[in-house]
């Protein structure tokens, strides 16, 4: 079932927790919905659910105005961050409850859900475990239980709320994949909600990002991590190299050196900010290179195939009052030839830049 | 004890002359040691010398050193003195001048060190940024305001819910109304019994001192049956249950919204108002009059306690008066009063409950707001109840 919310405005007192979002979230999607905490994820999601009335704006399941329906009309399988269960029903009452619970016309035989509460739990991989309490669960199968609750009514839609943000990092990972495997399966269009931006790229098929209550980007996870739309995004998804300076025709100023850039759109003279990826940029240790921003290494990480390199720019140069700090991962063989020591001078040589006027930073 | 009578004859009998007025002295040796001679009698009435000379005296230049004391002079002393000290030390202290306690009594010096041991209490930090009493006022007008509107809206809801469960449609589990009743009804007899027993027996003994002066004592059965019947009994069975199963309702709701677990049952189409509230509702509503009638018969017991013990009634003289005294309208009243008070405690608690906040903290403020709310509308109720009975010539 396709999703579309439109012009949603939503403040608490003061704070303005969603600001006039639209979004399409295409049928059979899982889509991500990510950003810091505070920008107004979850209380999209928890619009979309019904949990949560918007001051404005329209929510539109499957093409009708579901705005001012009841949760119960629009039958959503919601699932909590801390999971939420019913902490005194059995794994199999807590997965039956939506559907025993029903109006006795809708209801089906005792044997019948009983049947589909054991095929969700098989799913689920959890069957083995249908008498048990909740508290007698690990994290990763509470919110599997969890799950499992949310699938047995049958929703249209599934909505995650930070399903894995309470699991410790090697659980999540599994449950990541198991997810994706899950949703596969099912094809039930789902939307999660993180601030794990590795967790969004890994899991989803669309990425939405959110600042401030606005969207910022709507892509595939290629597309945001590849080609961000604002620096916004550029900082939030993965490590990157922030170069303040100024717009000299096809030359960006930082400080003494001049870096190449194929932006168009800023203005010459303008103050700008460029971003680039710790591994798109090159070590220079000649010191009389003409390209390239100063820097001093500071240390250099030589566990796994990649070598990070973190280095500070000079002492003279800091922007805005705080000195800068730059990464730069590459294979290890290319480091050992550098043979880079602690406090040596070079060079940053970007390969590729990406450079925002500076306000909009 | 001998001794003691011994002693305050003799204070008695020999009145001591007046005692000398208290006094100090001050003198300065080369040291710079200034010497404090303390005489007379230093008691909290008599007129007390003042600081300022020795004030003086410490501020002078070249600073002291060190002040010592003298009391060989000194006649008594209490507190006063004590009092007096204790200033005098603290504000050596503030010039950096050592005090040798050693001249003085015994007595003082420990009282001394007790007092410099509790620091001074600070009352500025309470009432710093007090608001003005109009804005106070305002705030609380709108916060009352707001309050009665939820009040209302939830109770409509409820309403609702109930209409639907007069349809049948309504949807919880029953097993979970039978644990409700246990939990509300059975497990508070004991707290109930003694609490009621005890109402009775203060009354009685009460009413019994009152009414052996005019040679009625038979009137307490009168006087502890009718006022537990018709108000006490169903009032502290209210109370109890407020404090214990008003409270536990916001807890145990409370903690459902922290959970998530409200909105759980919301998402899988569930009204919390239904499921939760309910069952809570009509647990108290079909247990409050019970208990109250339960209440009713321990008061009447704590009073006969009270009646046969200290009045010297008997038994069954006690039991008959206490029948003929009470009529069917005087239970009828008091079990309304309860049926009505069991609502307000169920009500209050669970909407406390279901507005909580979403922390462990917002969860405690929910218990006693619900058992402040529940307390404040069972007095209101009270009132207006009897204002009713006395309307429709119930009582």
């Amino acid at each position: 079932m396709s999703i579309q919310v439109k012009e949603i405005h939503k403040q608490f007192g003061e704070f303005v927790a969603l600001d006039q979002v639209s979004l399409d979230f295409p049928t059979g999607a899982l889509t991500a919905l990510l950003g810091p905490s505070g920008c107004g994820k979850t209380t999209l999601l928890r619009v979309i659910a019904g949990l949560e009335t918007a001051d404005s704006g329209r929510v539109i399941l499957e093409g009708e105005d579901a705005s001012d329906t009841h949760v119960r009309q629009r039958r959503v399988g919601f699932v909590f961050q801390h999971y939420a269960l019913f902490r005194h029903m059995t794994v199999l009452e807590n997965v039956a409850f939506g559907l025993r619970v029903k109006p006795r016309r809708e209801r089906s035989d005792d044997a019948e859900i009983r049947r589909r509460v054991h095929r969700l739990l098989d799913l689920v991989q959890l069957d083995a475990l249908a008498e048990r309490f909740p508290s007698q669960l690990s994290g990763g199968q509470r919110q599997r239980v969890a799950l499992a609750r949310a699938l047995a009514v049958e929703p249209r839609v599934l909505l995650l709320d930070e399903p894995f943000g309470a699991l410790d990092a090697q659980v999540r990972k599994e449950l990541r994949r198991w997810l994706r495997r899950l949703h596969d399966e099912l094809q039930v269009t789902s939307i999660f909600v993180t601030h794990d931006q590795e967790e969004a790229l890994e899991v989803a098929d669309r990425v939405v990002l959110m600042n401030r209550g606005r969207v910022e980007q709507v892509d595939t996870p290629t597309e945001v991590y590849e080609r961000p739309a604002t620096p916004f995004v550029y900082g939030f998804l993965g490590a990157v190299n922030v170069f303040h300076g100024r717009i000299e025709g096809p030359h960006l100023r930082v400080g003494e050196a001049t870096l190449p850039h194929e932006q168009t759109q800023v203005i010459h003279g303008a103050e700008a900010v460029a971003f680039s990826r710790p591994h798109e940029l090159r070590i220079v240790t000649d010191p009389d290179t003409p390209h390239g921003v100063a820097a001093v290494v500071e240390r250099v990480l030589t566990f796994g195939a990649d070598v990070r390199v973190e280095l500070d720019s000079l002492p003279g140069a800091a922007v805005r009052g705080e000195p800068a700090h730059y990464e730069v991962v590459m294979p290890r063989a290319q480091v050992d030839a550098l043979a880079l020591t602690r406090g040596q001078l070079v060079r940053l040589v970007p390969s590729q830049i990406r450079v925002f006027p500076s306000q909009a930073a | 004890m001998r001794i003691l009578v011994g002693v305050m004859t003799d204070l008695v009998s020999n009145p001591v002359q007046p005692d000398p007025a208290p006094r100090i002295a001050l003198a300065r040796d080369r040291a710079g040691r200034v010497t404090v001679a303390i005489g007379g009698a230093w008691q909290l009435d008599a007129d007390l010398p003042d600081l300022d000379g020795i004030d003086a005296e410490l501020s002078a230049e070249p600073g002291p050193t060190a002040v010592a004391f003298e009391t060989s002079d000194l006649v008594a002393w209490d507190s006063g003195l004590a009092s007096y000290l204790a200033s005098l030390a603290w504000r050596c202290r503030e010039r950096g001048i050592a005090v040798q306690e050693d001249g003085l009594p015994e007595g003082i010096q420990a009282l001394l060190h007790l007092a410099s041991a509790v620091p001074e209490r600070r009352a500025e930090s309470r009432d710093e940024h007090a608001d003005p009493f109009l804005r106070r006022f305002g705030l609380d007008f709108i916060d009352l305001a707001r309050s009665t509107g939820e009040i209302l809206a939830f109770v409509g809801e409820v309403t609702l819910a109930l209409r639907s469960i007069l349809g049948g449609r309504a949807r919880f589990r029953r097993s979970e109304l039978w644990l409700l009743i246990e939990e509300v009804g059975a497990d508070a007899l004991p707290i109930i019994s003694l609490v009621s027993f005890l109402v009775g027996l203060i009354l009685g003994y009460i009413g019994d001192q009152q009414l052996a002066q005019f040679g009625a004592r038979i009137f307490v059965a009168d006087l502890v049956g009718l006022a537990i019947v018709i108000q006490m009994g169903a009032l502290i069975t209210a109370i109890v249950l407020a404090g214990r199963t008003g409270a536990a309702f916001a807890a145990q709701l409370g903690t459902m919204q922290v959970n998530e677990e409200i909105d759980a049952l919301r998402t899988l189409g569930i009204s919390p108002v239904e499921f939760l509230v309910l069952p809570r509702l009509i647990a108290l509503v079909a247990m409050t009059p019970l208990l109250a009638i339960y209440a009713n018969l321990m008061g009447i017991m704590g009073g006969a306690f009270a009646g046969t013990v200290v009045g010297g009634l008997s038994m069954a003289e006690y039991f008959t008066e206490t029948v003929a005294a009470i009529r069917w309208n005087h239970i009828v009243q008091g079990l309304i009063s309860a049926t009505v008070f069991g609502a307000i405690v169920a009500v209050s608690g669970c909407l406390r409950g279901m507005q909580s906040g979403r922390s462990a903290a917002a969860v405690g403020e929910a218990t006693t707001s619900a058992v402040v709310t529940s307390i404040v509308f069972i007095v209101i109720a009270s009132a207006l109840l009897t204002i009713v009975f006395d309307a429709i010539g119930l009582s």
